[in-house]
């Protein structure tokens, strides 16, 4: 059902619309090109800023089971798009620190999941425990560290942890369960993946154009009465990058 | 001993809609007025392009909501189960700094019916004695469609509601709503542009009989100038307005419509970072004498005034209260006292359908962009042969594209390479059938104050006990049933269904909605209602208490029209009798 815009439309649109993308700072506001000739980093170049070195190993491997890249199929993956970075950019973030969050005790662990999460920890807490229990699990039942071990036997870690599977308890984590890091992990991999390449994740805007979302465009008076027909503009970024 | 500051003739707790409204009302009555705010300032400055345009600060992060580090809510189902803290926002996301859920709201301007503001005596007239359930208190608001038709008319100018009138002087409208309450004017502006799903919907609701309308939006379709001279720009559908400031002036909101105004004016003042925990009485407890606040360093400040205009978010309006002594707190035992009586909430639920060849583009829309009807709402249908009063309002509504929200079929792996293949498969193929319905009041459903923890003034926490009700589960399922027959006309690939339906309990996990009510409910009679219908609590009498905390249950739309217009119902009385005559506006007896 859906048409594809014709080419001549297209062009007369992508000519049309370029003019109304600003190409200077606004006043008051961001500039929407100052940044954009500014390169994401390259993911093994970056050094980490809260997590540690075995820490980022664990990271890097997880993150591409979550969220396979190119060399696994259409796509990219949390490792093409920077997804470690934004994890670790997040940890030194309000969010990572819980600055919103009420935290005061007592921490009641025994009532209902529904009534939402209860532990002490915030979100850097969450992800050195969760990562130190899980490593040592891998060590007990493998012999290895996760990041050694091959994709399978990784995907069925992940699937243990997800599950409460593997129980942090017994490995002497007694507040969290091994499920509510996963959750931690898998939220923020997608939040990485698929929010502004501003946040650190989302490298040249490769998870939006895949799906194609169009980014921080935020103006289309001209298209919304253009009725299942593909939107032709690419994505750009606060920082105006364009894709 | 706290800081005093000088005395001022009316202070407002909170500077969302309420208090901007009150605001503008008082100021024009010559009172030198006084609004503290605990959140931080916020201008359109704030949201202006492309700042807002960020989901993950935003729409993830919740960067405009209240920080339940600052007032956590306790949640219990029952009066036997332990609330626990609520410590981040999950399933409502209250305002927080100038402008309140105001700046951030949706924009869906729509107003109750008739009905919805007498519901009690509508149920005595169309029901048997016992069909309902023995523990609902439902009640009449106090004040009818004709005393506040002029305010709902008053506040739709000031925000340039967008949409298609359905009853105009009591004639029906060709586009409309034909079920709405008659309209002394038509609507402002025209409606919103449709987007796909609003014409799948309205075609599909048509076929069945239905009478489907626009969305009534404060996301204005065309530029305007409202009753105070603020100006108001036309919606450019940029698709980040729920949970978002406009990035546009063209979404409604206490900052876009009238603080602007309001802040020329030399009699009115406002401070930010100024967190009231209570209000402080008279030793006879008859009137209040002013507010304490903790300011921005912490140190408290007594705040004298002859008026208290508690006009912060429905859930603290009580807290404050009950913080405060004013009036009695209510027991659930005993059924005696009023504040923190008949909390309400409302009922969602939805069919999510995917479509493989269809383009959404759900990115380009406006919040409040959607189709709705009307037809199952209270004394449009026959529900008493169903066993439950209420209704909902049946919509298809597109509120936004950001991706990190896309909806995926649950049979999709939530990672892998079969999640990234769902994404790129589902993205832009989905629309969604809604229902938002009523919820009634009961016996049980009630706020009080925690009895562990305290917010780090050390002032107690809300305490909230909610559950669903048969009643509601009832309506869930026969709104469940009304919405398949639309799936089923429209035929989507894959369609699968979210709905409370028996046996499911409340949780605050999830978003459901941000329309809490009740709580200090206004009425006519002072055993079952903290306010009197001038929103004047019937205990102490110089403290007004506006807001979604007034509603004695909750009906099936957006509170927001009902809110401003009870709230410009409130300040006529004060301007016109209050003021010459300080004291109870009704009698008790």
């Amino acid at each position: 059902m859906a048409s594809q815009p014709d080419n001549m439309s297209r062009r007369a649109f992508l000519r049309g619309s370029a003019t109304l993308i600003p190409t200077v700072g606004l006043a008051g506001g961001i500039s929407l090109t100052a940044q954009a000739d500014e390169p994401a980093p390259n993911l093994s170049e970056y050094q980490p800023v809260f997590f540690g070195e075995d820490e980022w190993s664990f990271l890097l491997a997880a993150c591409d089971r979550l969220i396979p890249g190119e060399h696994a199929g259409s796509g990219p993956g949390a490792l093409d798009t920077n997804v470690p970075i934004f994890l670790d950019r997040q940890m030194d973030s309000p969010y990572g620190h819980a600055e919103r969050w009420y935290m005061e005790g007592p921490f009641d662990l025994d009532g209902s999941p529904d009534l939402g999460f209860q532990y002490p920890y915030s979100p850097r807490e969450v992800y050195q425990k969760g990562i130190a229990m899980t490593q040592q699990y891998c060590r007990q039942e493998h012999g290895k560290r996760f990041e050694q071990l091959d994709g399978d036997t990784q995907d069925a870690v992940l699937k243990g942890l997800e599950a409460n599977d593997i129980n942090f308890a017994s490995l002497g984590e007694r507040q969290m369960q091994a499920s509510d890091f996963f959750s931690h992990l898998l939220e923020n991999t997608k939040e990485g993946y698929l929010s502004d390449p501003i946040h650190g994740g989302n490298k040249h805007m490769a998870a939006w154009k895949m799906v194609g979302f169009p980014g921080a465009r935020a103006s289309y008076r001209d298209w919304v009465d253009q009725h299942d027909v593909e939107y032709p503009l690419g994505p750009v970024s606060l920082n105006g990058e364009r894709g | 001993m706290a800081k005093q500051q000088p005395r001022v003739d009316a202070v407002i707790v909170g500077l969302g809609w309420t208090g901007s409204i009150m605001g503008m009302e008082l100021t024009d009555a010559g009172l030198n007025v006084l609004a503290l705010e605990r959140g931080a300032d916020r201008s359109n400055a704030d949201f202006a392009y492309p700042k807002a345009a960020d989901e993950l600060q935003y729409g993830i992060r919740h960067t405009m909501m209240q920080k339940p580090k600052q007032s956590a809510v306790t949640i219990r189902r029952n009066l036997d189960e332990r609330a626990l803290p609520q410590r981040k926002l999950g399933a409502f996301l209250p305002g927080d700094g100038v402008g309140g859920a105001g700046a951030h709201w949706t924009g869906v301007l729509i107003r109750p019916t008739p009905t919805d503001l007498q519901l009690k005596s509508f149920a005595d007239q169309a029901f048997e004695p016992g069909v309902l359930q023995d523990d609902m208190q439902i009640q009449d608001f106090g004040v009818t469609w004709d005393e506040l038709e002029p305010h709902f008319t008053f506040f739709e100018n000031v925000c340039g509601q967008s949409g298609t009138t359905g009853n105009l002087r009591g004639e029906t409208q060709e586009g409309g709503d034909p079920f709405e309450g008659p309209r002394s004017e038509p609507y402002p502006l025209p409606a919103l542009q449709d987007t796909q799903n609003t014409e799948m919907f309205d075609k599909a609701a048509r076929q069945l009989g239905y009478h489907p309308f626009p969305n009534p939006s404060a996301n204005v379709s065309r530029a305007w100038t409202n009753p105070y001279g603020m100006q108001l720009g036309p919606c450019n559908y940029c698709g980040f307005c729920s949970r978002y400031g406009c990035v546009n002036y063209s979404k409604a909101s206490p900052q876009t419509c009238i603080l602007n105004a309001l802040k020329q004016r030399s009699n009115f003042a406002y401070r930010t970072h100024a967190n009231v925990t209570r209000v402080e009485l008279a030793a006879d407890g008859k009137t209040a004498t002013g507010v304490t606040y903790i300011d921005e360093n912490g140190e408290e400040v007594f705040q004298p005034a002859d008026m208290v205009i508690l006009a912060s978010y429905a859930l603290n309006n009580v807290r404050l209260m009950l913080n405060s002594g004013i009036g009695q707190m209510y027991d659930p035992v005993s059924r005696t006292g009023t504040v923190g009586r008949n909390y309400a909430y409302q009922i969602g639920g939805g069919i999510h359908m995917y479509f493989d060849d269809i383009e959404f583009n759900p990115f380009a829309t406006a919040g409040a962009t959607g189709r709705m009807f009307n037809d199952f709402s209270p004394g449009n249908f026959d529900s008493a042969s169903h066993g439950f009063i209420g209704g909902a309002k049946m919509h298809s509504s597109q509120a936004s594209g950001t991706p990190i929200k896309t909806p995926l079929p649950k049979d999709t792996p939530s990672w892998g390479q079969g999640y990234k293949d769902a994404l790129q498969k589902y993205y832009g193929h989905h629309m969604k059938l809604s229902m938002t319905g009523s919820v009634m009041s009961y016996r049980t459903n009630m706020l009080d104050l925690d009895p562990t923890w305290k917010d780090p003034y050390g002032m107690p926490l809300l305490r909230m006990t909610f559950d669903w009700k048969e009643n509601e589960l009832k309506l869930s399922r026969f709104m469940r049933d009304r919405l398949r027959e639309i799936a089923d006309v429209l035929k989507p690939d894959h369609m699968e269904e979210s709905f409370q339906l028996n046996g499911d309990h409340f949780k605050v996990t999830s978003y459901v909605s941000t329309h809490n009510v009740g709580g200090a409910v206004m009425g006519t009679d002072p055993s079952n209602s903290a306010l009197n219908r001038y929103l004047q609590s019937w205990d102490v009498h110089n403290v007004f208490v506006p807001g979604g905390n007034a509603f004695p249950q909750n009906f099936q739309a957006n509170p927001t029209d009902l809110i401003a217009a009870l709230t410009y119902w409130s300040a006529k009385k004060i301007k016109e009798d209050y003021l010459k005559n300080p004291g109870p506006l009704m009698s008790r007896a």
